[in-house]
């Protein structure tokens, strides 16, 4: 059941490296998605471990806020491509000193 | 464990190259081909309705909607993999493997033992005992779920909203448009020509030839014009026909060199 | 050391009086109506302001006069009482209530305390009497009367509390009542400057007193005098000699005396009645009263009592010659005033022998003294408030009255034989003769200075010739002010009649003890008749060098160091200003500099290089998105370490 995990830890370290080095807005949602999966395939590891439900449960939920989270994420990455004709996430930099 | 082993190392160099690729839609499938894979281990690990989740929800719907989302951006915008951020490539490869290789040696210094399996809690049917937990145990966060999909269905229409900001242009207003534009300036006031039809070749990137045997330059789209992947192949299919039938091309009496223009493939009609 | 030692005074050779009163039963139990009397005036004045005008200075005459009726009732009462009961006390209520500490607000009227009564209210009554006449004019006299309600409460607070802390309310109010009082006519820049100077000085001293009560709190539990004079036998002599210590730093600022006597001579500033009541008569006597009543304490404190003795003789002698050299009459009197609370002082250092004496010539200084600043008061009003005595001269055939009252305060302080001061100030010399060869020389020497400066003042007052200004015509004063005067001058005449059967010590020995008689080594005879002379060589003196040659109008000016030290107080402001003035000015600019370089420097440069290391710390706030995960995949990371780690 070990490797699952490690699999899982792999996957999500790989997710937030994405997340940290690509700066196209969609990619970076993707590299999201991909740590949410990782974190999924754990729960659903952990449930066959303990014979018990509840882990499957709790990923069915990951699913479910990730969908809504994706709408609405995919939604904010037009509105922001429609006004400065750019997905990247370096270009929304002005909040700073 | 076989199907772990072979699906492991395919998730891996997928969600890899997930970093790497220049091209987003590149990613969304790599990230499509990691998701079904999941799903495989999911029916693996004794959980098919996740399994059919992940298939139908997560590859279907949302991948399909970032998919559709990258065409209303663009699918040719491609990334630059050239770091701006100074530091920011290192320090995350430094982070990320110094997290990969603490959560290994957690792991390792865990013993989990046997797995307990689901045979007794699936034993009713997976999709009946999950039922059961959602609408029993966890109904009230699940009803707190719908909400929170009605508010990001609601949050995506009042984002992805355009106001119209001038009168919606309607059709007599495009008429008149069309025939001042007429007066004015001479434009054409009919439907455009349609591409070439031809015997052997008959495609909307081909233009149609006009009476002196020239393409038509309005019969083909001007995306695929830009594009430079329009045809122009038919002065060589008439050549072609002629030769077929055996009629010699010399015996043309009036024929004005086509040849010259037959060899320019590409021509540009514009 | 050996001189300490040769002062240390014979003192644990009689039993000291523990104070053990009786609850007050009788006429006594009005005891409390005393203080409340004076004190419900001086509220009434205070508080019901301009409305009171008309009657407030008869009102505040009435309520002293009223606590003197009942003073003299209670004390023709304790006179017919044995001498085992003349200790009476009054419990008021519970005041200070703090875990094992309990202070209550008790009286104790006993024949010390008495006597106290009769010369405070007594002496503060006709003063009252004096100042309707004396303030008449001044648009504030209804203040100026509640203020003396207020002093006359206070004093007497003072002196009926029965144990320390009372004493120090009363101690406190008279402060208060003086600093109100010599700044009563605060329109003038130096009567305001006075004013705070006593207080300051007086605050010197009250931290003595504060420090002393502690000390006992400390050291008995209690501060009640009859509770301390029973257990004072039970605490080391080290213990002892540091609260006679403190309660003598105490009187010095009350009484004026060295090292804290610079506030006195300003205190004149007020007006005059106050000087003669405040500042004469009673309250800075107040030091050489708790001395006397400390007696519990001192004569286990040899130490203490020789720093009495000590503190009493340079203060007379000094008080003495500034009296010399003095062209204003009230400061002369006032050098005077100082140099006489050093007699009072030096009889009670000198213990069981000298308490009697001491209080003995405080009430006839009480007596003599008041009359003569009220006869200088008089004087002034005559000379439209002309204090420099240069401006005087050939008195005594305008003011007649004032001019003989004045003489006879005048024989009674030079001590002339039958007057008042002759019995009081040569009984202290005697029995410091007696006691101490050195100390007794030098009172001795003081009464002939005495002799001479009230000579001086005497002459230059009333004899030799005019040097009036211009435009000053005296007259004698009205009636409501020579009554005063001549009843004055009569108990400065009669005051002597105390020692008669040597009864003021047989009264008072329930206080303070029945001393051994020790002989001199002469006949007393020689000792008085030594006196005497030393007394008249000091008259002839100023005779010489006052009466027989023309007073200039101005000091001169080329006169010989000792006449200029004299004149600047023998330089006891500068003393002040070396050593206490300029130190303290300088620790405070050097606080204030290390406050601004230091303290201050420590908070603008801490947020310096806060703000410095903000400056630094913001360029983290880069606005990308990215740099701010990596920070959450790097906190993340500490906590997976962490757990690993601790796991």
């Amino acid at each position: 059941m070990t490797e699952y995990i490690v699999l899982s830890a792999i996957l999500f370290t790989i997710g937030s490296i994405g997340v940290l080095t690509r700066r196209n807005a969609i990619v970076v949602f993707m590299c999201v998605e991909l740590m949410l999966n990782a974190c999924n395939l754990a729960f659903i590891a952990f449930a066959r471990q303990h014979g018990n439900l509840d882990g499957q449960i709790a990923a069915f939920f990951v699913m479910v806020v990730a969908a809504a989270e994706v709408v609405v994420g995919l939604a904010i990455i037009m509105t922001i491509f429609r006004t400065r004709r750019s997905a990247s996430v370096d270009d929304v930099s002005l909040l700073k000193f | 464990m076989t199907a772990f082993w072979i699906l492991a190392p395919i998730m891996v160099v997928a969600a890899l190259g997930l970093l790497f690729v220049r091209k987003a839609v590149h990613a969304a499938l790599l990230l499509a081909v990691v998701m079904i894979s999941l799903a495989v281990l999911y029916a693996v690990l004794e959980a098919p309705f996740l399994f059919a989740v992940q298939i139908i929800v997560y590859t279907g719907a949302i991948l399909m909607l970032f998919l559709f989302v990258l065409m209303l951006v663009g699918v040719d915008a491609s990334d630059s993999l050239v770091e701006t951020i100074k530091g920011q490539r290192a320090l995350a490869w430094l982070v990320g493997l110094a997290f990969v290789v603490v959560m290994v040696v957690g792991l390792s210094q865990l013993t989990l033992g046997s797995a307990v399996g689901l045979d007794e809690a699936n034993e009713g049917g997976n999709v009946q005992a999950l039922a059961d937990l959602l609408f029993s145990r966890y109904v009230f966060i699940f009803e707190a779920a719908s909400a929170l999909l009605i508010t990001a269905a609601v949050g995506a229409m009042v984002l992805t909203h355009r106001e119209r900001l001038t009168p919606k242009r309607t059709q007599p207003i495009l008429a008149a448009e069309r025939i001042r534009a007429y007066g004015e300036t001479g434009a054409h006031l009919g439907p455009l020509p349609p591409p070439g039809v031809y015997a052997r070749h008959n495609a909307v990137d081909t233009p149609a030839l006009l009476p002196d045997g020239s393409p038509a330059a309005a019969s083909v789209s001007r995306v695929l014009a830009a594009r430079g992947t329009m045809r122009s192949a038919g002065l060589t299919d008439i050549e072609a026909i002629k030769e077929q039938l055996g009629v010699d091309p010399t015996a043309k009496p009036d024929a004005k060199q086509p040849g010259s223009e037959a060899t320019d493939g590409k021509e540009d009609p514009a | 050391m050996n001189a300490l030692t040769a002062l240390t005074l014979k003192a644990s050779e009689t039993t000291i009086p523990v104070v053990s009163p009786s609850d007050a039963d009788g006429p006594f139990t009005l005891l409390w109506l005393i203080i409340a009397l004076p004190l419900l005036g001086a509220a009434v004045l205070l508080l019901g302001g301009r409305y009171t005008d008309k009657w407030g200075h008869l009102l505040g005459t009435a309520t002293s006069a009223t606590s003197f009726v009942i003073s003299l009732v209670l004390f023709v009462t304790l006179l017919g009482r044995d001498e085992g009961e003349r200790q009476i006390s009054q419990h008021l209520y519970d005041w200070i209530e703090a875990g094992g500490l309990h202070i209550g607000l008790d009286l104790l009227y006993d024949p010390l305390s008495a006597l106290f009564l009769l010369l405070i209210t007594g002496v503060g009554s006709l003063i009252h009497v004096y100042s309707i006449g004396y303030m008449a004019h001044d648009p504030r006299r209804r203040r100026f009367f509640a203020y003396l309600n207020l002093f006359v409460a206070a004093m007497l607070m003072l002196i009926l509390s029965e144990n320390y802390v009372g004493l120090f309310l009363g101690w406190e109010g008279v402060g208060l009542a003086s600093y109100l009082l010599i700044g009563f006519w605060q329109h003038k820049p130096s009567a305001a400057a006075a004013a705070k100077k006593a207080f300051v000085i007086n605050r010197v001293g009250d931290m003595g007193l504060g420090l002393a009560i502690f000390l006992m709190i400390v050291t008995f539990g209690t501060t009640s005098f009859s509770g301390i004079s029973a257990m004072s036998g039970g605490a080391t002599e080290t213990t002892l000699n540091w609260i006679g210590v403190l309660l003598l730093v105490g009187a010095c600022g009350k009484s004026a005396q060295v090292p804290l006597q610079a506030w006195l001579l300003d205190a004149m500033e007020g007006p005059t009645p106050v000087s003669a009541l405040i500042h004469a008569a009673t309250m800075v006597t107040a030091g050489v009263y708790l001395i006397t009543r400390s007696n519990f304490v001192f004569e286990l404190a040899p130490t203490a009592q020789t720093a009495v003795v000590i503190v009493a003789t340079v203060t007379l002698l000094w008080g003495a010659i500034i009296g010399c050299a003095k062209d204003d009459i009230k400061k002369g009197l006032a050098g005077s005033t100082m140099s006489q609370i050093g007699y009072m002082m030096l009889g009670a250092g000198l213990g069981v022998a000298g308490y009697a004496f001491a209080i003995f010539h405080l009430l006839t200084h009480g007596f003599f003294k008041a009359n003569m600043f009220l006869g200088a008061g008089s004087v002034m009003h005559a000379m439209d408030d002309d204090v420099d005595m240069r401006h005087y001269g050939a008195l005594n055939k305008m003011l007649p009255v004032t001019f003989l009252t004045f003489a006879m305060g005048y024989l009674a302080i030079i001590g002339f034989p039958g007057f008042s001061g002759f019995w009081s100030k040569d009984k202290i010399i005697e029995t410091a003769l007696v006691e101490n060869p050195v100390v007794g020389v030098c009172a001795l020497l003081g009464a002939g200075v005495t002799g001479f400066y009230m000579t001086r003042m005497m002459l230059m007052t009333f004899f030799t010739d005019k040097r009036w200004e211009k435009d000053v015509h005296p007259h004698e004063s009205p009636k409501v002010m020579t009554i005063p005067l001549i009843v004055l001058a009569a108990l400065s005449v009669l005051g002597g009649l105390m020692l008669a059967g040597n009864w003021i010590v047989d009264w008072l020995s329930p206080v303070v003890g029945h001393a051994e008689h020790h002989e001199p080594p002469v006949p007393v005879i020689v000792l008085t008749l030594l006196t005497v002379a030393v007394v008249a060589v000091g008259v002839a003196l100023a005779w010489f060098l006052v009466g027989r040659q023309e007073v200039p109008r101005t000091a001169p000016a080329d006169v010989s160091f000792a006449t200029k030290a004299a004149r600047a107080d023998l330089y006891g402001d500068a003393i002040n200003e070396g050593l206490v003035v300029a130190p303290g000015k300088a620790t405070v600019s050097g606080l204030t500099a290390g406050d601004r370089s230091i303290v201050d420097g420590l908070f603008t440069g801490g947020t310096t290089v806060l703000a410095g290391t903000g400056e630094l710390l913001r360029r983290l706030q880069n606005g990308y998105v990215r740099s701010y995960a990596l920070g959450i995949l790097g906190g993340a990371l500490l906590l997976v370490l962490t757990l690993v780690v601790v796991n």
